[in-house]
């Protein structure tokens, strides 16, 4: 069977919230490490275009035909996630777009879906990104827990780098965490409760039940990945599995990143194909209203792909939000003065008319004279040649900035709003500069690009493409070591 | 192009103009009406005397009723123009060819602004696109040009916004001496230096004003202008380059000048015969939106190939070898956008008569005035320019 993983990648937001930070707030003890924070222009479909581009770096986007987006966070609850994001990321138009939500777990369940998907032959090659930015209420528990992060696998029965060895689902009804639809906030049921009759029965049992059914025993696996709403609580699981703690357990990065919900498993498997060996067996448990549970083996092809930067790479990169006021901005858990600007206006007709460069990013390349335009235009600005272009991609390019301002005037979350023209390669491109440093900001400076929202003019994310300071590789990382 | 075409055929025979500022008691009327009034009265005229006008405004109305309503036009051809901030000229352009071919022969030329009723921080937003560009700032867009312009011609952070302190502190003095003007004050170079950043690296005093205002031309054919008054003002000539608007996206533009205004420069020097601007001209009123604007088009407009050196020496103040600016410019006299041409016209022409208000600031011997405003901003600009010129004969 090669069914399998046929390239990963991992997306987390460059801020990050020391959760002494939040603490400070709110007089209270702080738990161990930080969490990772969305910038105020990124939410799930934001990271979940840069989770998929870190995964799809090194493949041929015309051979993927389905986009499966899972998330509990979604900036709609009625419209797709998934088609925004093959949008964006230009797959072609005969791709199978679906969403999965409402459960912790609906990022396990995409995945089997694919797998199925592919299985079944009705599709050969699917995207599966998965996104959560999960909102807890100022002083709760969930806001010092949920971290926002994103994770993306090409799934497919070609060249896979871990195979599929066996799934299991099954499903449960409990109230243990959920968010009813006029909630802003995540809700609990008390703990002891949650954690025996709900995490700890669903995981152990889907765990006992595909380990015995494949009739592994826990030293077949070099590293176990599995759901834990806190470290305490994944330990405790854990040694009730009788896994080692110190050479098979994969680290949640509840330290460094947070309890990313749907995404927190897939990240942890992200992060241990980062470092497996071929024929390294893996587990993989989610858990949320059931539990599904994956063992996966390494293949000799393991070392070819990985994310560009990976969850080692994301996580080497990162800025500290100054304070918890920022954060709670950045939410808009408050409400703050708009500044005396012009009303921020949208059309649905012109984001539809221009989506093939507003979202997909693309220039034209005029075909007489070869000079690029962004964005695209019909009469060439040099030869004046008519209607005779191409549309070229750019989201992948890397470039310099040209010139720049910081702009104090700008409406801007987190002012100044850096606006810069930007050269890729031989296109200049005109745009907001995002995950900045304002004080460090040259012209010269290398940068990329990042799917972003621009705004929220008519009562809706307006998105658009933003440059932003080149975030490492995960091979510079390691250099740098 | 004929360039002989228009030079000295129609002449400016009365000018109004309305106190520039913060016009809480006044609306759009009564600004259009105060500055009408100046110019008939300047003229020697009454409303029954216009047989056609040209009105211009960006922000403030829209068509011929504009103008027609609050001076009680009655079924006269008035057209509202629009070249954003180039539109003062550009109803002064439009009614002169009008005169110029013969079909009228008094003709008012009304720009107009009320741009503090709007309550925001700065302009309204012009772009319309969803995405693209939405949400940017005109400092901000002269701001990239600063950013590169200075980079790229090796002048260090503290030199150029010296540089940009200077041209703010002589305009706020010219200002300062102008009675119509939005400030009146002086600023020191430390107060400039020191302000807050609006946009880096423009800080607050390299940013001219939002404004209210109006200016207000009546022209006719030359050939009947001694029946008004002797010192009417000649129209010299005319310049408009409206650019192809892709500089913000051309690989190949490099904001280190600007080309859209070298390319009306050459338009207005042709027609108005002059070879040598610095030398030539007697005072210039050009576009200091920000200080950057004005900093870049002493080079565009051909008054210097060193505007660093030239800032230096006081080569551009009131007392030095080619004032510009000479009320203060948009920095202290104020931007109503569609008034600015109107309202630069109305410095040269009343320099040229000698009648500049205060002694301190009459210019000697003043022949020839160039007024420059410019819609947009590097790379998207649409520059008009009208150049003045005293009688000779």
């Amino acid at each position: 069977m090669t069914l399998g993983i046929e390239a990963f990648g991992a997306y987390v937001p460059i801020y990050r919230l020391k959760r002494q930070e939040i603490a400070r707030a709110w007089s209270t003890g702080a738990p161990p490490g930080e969490k990772s924070v969305a910038n105020f222009d990124e939410d799930t479909i934001t990271m979940a275009v840069a989770a998929a581009m870190d995964c799809l770096h090194a493949t041929d986007i015309g051979t993927i035909d389905g986009c499966y987006f899972a998330t509990n966070s979604s900036p709609f609850t009625e419209k797709q996630g998934a088609a925004l994001i093959a949008t964006a990321l230009n797959l072609r138009r005969e791709v199978s777009t679906i969403d999965f939500t409402d459960s912790l777990r609906c990022g396990t369940t995409a995945m089997k879906c694919a797998f199925d998907a592919v299985k079944a032959g009705s599709s050969n090659k699917i995207l599966l990104v998965v996104a959560e930015s999960r909102l807890g209420a100022p002083r709760s528990e969930f806001e010092q827990s949920c971290g926002d992060g994103a994770v993306a696998f090409l799934i497919g029965n070609e060249r896979p780098v871990v195979v599929v060895k066996a799934s299991y689902t099954h499903g449960d009804e409990i109230f243990d965490v959920w968010k009813g639809n006029k909630e802003e906030f995540l809700r609990t049921h008390e703990d002891r409760f949650v954690l025996t009759q709900g995490y700890f029965a669903n995981v152990q049992e889907a765990v006992s039940k595909i380990m015995e059914r494949q009739k592994v025993t826990n030293n077949d696996f070099a590293k176990v990945c599995i759901y834990g709403p806190d470290s305490r609580r994944h330990r405790e699981l854990v040694k009730k599995l009788g896994f080692d703690l110190k050479t098979q357990v994969q680290d949640q990065l509840l330290n460094e990143v947070g309890n990313t919900g749907a995404s927190l498993a897939l990240m942890m498997l992200v992060s241990a194909l980062e470092q497996s060996q071929p024929n390294d067996k893996i587990l993989l448990a989610s858990y949320g209203s059931g539990c599904d549970a994956f063992i996966f083996e390494t293949t000799p092809e393991i070392g070819r792909v990985k994310g560009r930067l990976g969850i080692e790479g994301h996580l080497a990169s990162k800025r500290y939000l100054a304070s918890y006021e920022k954060y709670i901005m950045f939410r808009q858990l408050m409400v703050t003065d708009a500044g005396r600007r012009p009303y921020l206006v949208s059309s649905p007709t012109v984001l539809w008319r221009d989506r093939k460069w507003v979202l997909g990013f693309s220039a034209t390349r005029c075909l007489d004279c070869g000079r690029l335009f962004f964005p695209p235009q019909r009469v060439c600005y040099y030869c004046r040649s008519k209607d005779n272009f191409e549309y070229v991609p750019l989201a992948k390019r890397q470039g310099t900035i040209y010139s720049f301002t910081k702009d104090n005037l700008a409406q801007c979350p987190d002012p100044p709003e850096v606006f810069a023209t930007v050269h890729l390669d031989d296109v200049r491109v005109f745009c907001r500069m995002t995950d900045r440093d304002p004080d460090n900001i040259s012209i010269g400076m290398p940068v990329e690009m990042t799917f972003r929202r621009i705004h929220e003019g008519g009562g809706y994310p307006n998105y658009f493409w933003k440059c932003m300071p080149m975030r490492k590789t995960a091979d510079a990382v390691k250099e740098s070591k | 192009m004929n360039p002989g075409a228009i030079r000295d055929k129609v002449s400016i025979i009365g000018m109004g103009c309305t106190r520039f500022g913060e016009n809480w008691y006044e609306n759009v009327d009564d600004m259009i009406i105060d500055a009408a009034y100046e110019a008939y009265d300047d003229a020697g005229i009454g409303p029954d005397d216009i047989e056609a006008a040209w009105c211009g405004t960006v922000f403030s109305g829209a068509r011929g009723t504009f103008l027609s309503q609050p001076l009680k036009f009655r079924n006269l051809p008035i057209t509202r123009v629009e070249n954003a901030c180039g539109t003062g000229i550009e109803v002064l352009r439009n009614a002169v060819h009008a005169v110029a071919c013969g079909v009228y022969d008094v003709v008012m030329a009304m720009g107009a602004e009320k741009l503090k009723d709007s309550g925001l921080s700065g302009l309204p937003d012009g772009e319309m696109h969803p995405v693209y560009g939405q949400g940017g700032t005109a400092p901000g867009r002269w701001a990239l040009a600063a950013t590169r312009y200075f980079t790229a011609k090796n002048i260090s952070t503290e030199q150029a916004k010296l540089a940009l302190a200077k041209i703010a502190v002589k305009n706020h003095h010219n200002g300062a001496l102008a009675p119509k003007a939005h400030f009146q004050k002086e600023i020191t170079l430390e107060q400039a230096l020191s302000a807050p950043i609006i946009a880096w690296p423009l800080g607050l005093f390299d940013c001219c004003p939002t404004t209210d205002g109006a200016a207000c031309a009546i022209i006719c054919p030359t050939s009947m202008a001694k029946k008004y008054r002797d010192d009417y003002v000649l129209i010299k000539g005319f310049g408009l380059a409206v650019g192809p608007g892709w500089g913000k996206e051309d690989f190949d533009y490099n904001y280190e000048y600007l080309p859209e205004t070298k390319a009306a420069a050459k338009q207005a020097y042709e027609q108005a015969g002059i070879k040598n601007p610095r030398e030539e001209l007697s005072l210039a009123n050009v576009h200091d939106c920000f200080t950057i604007a004005e900093l870049m088009e002493y080079e565009a407009l051909g008054l210097t190939d060193d505007p660093i050196r030239d800032i230096e020496e006081g080569t551009f103040t009131l007392e030095g070898a080619l004032p510009v600016n000479p009320d203060g410019g948009l920095k202290a006299f104020g931007h109503p956008i569609a008034a600015t041409g109107l309202r630069m016209n109305y410095e040269t022409y009343k320099q040229i008569q000698g009648k500049a208000q205060l002694p301190e600031r009459q210019l000697k011997d003043v022949t020839l005035g160039l007024s420059m405003p410019q819609g947009g901003h590097p790379g998207r600009l649409l520059p008009a320019i009208s150049i003045l010129g005293r009688r000779e004969d």
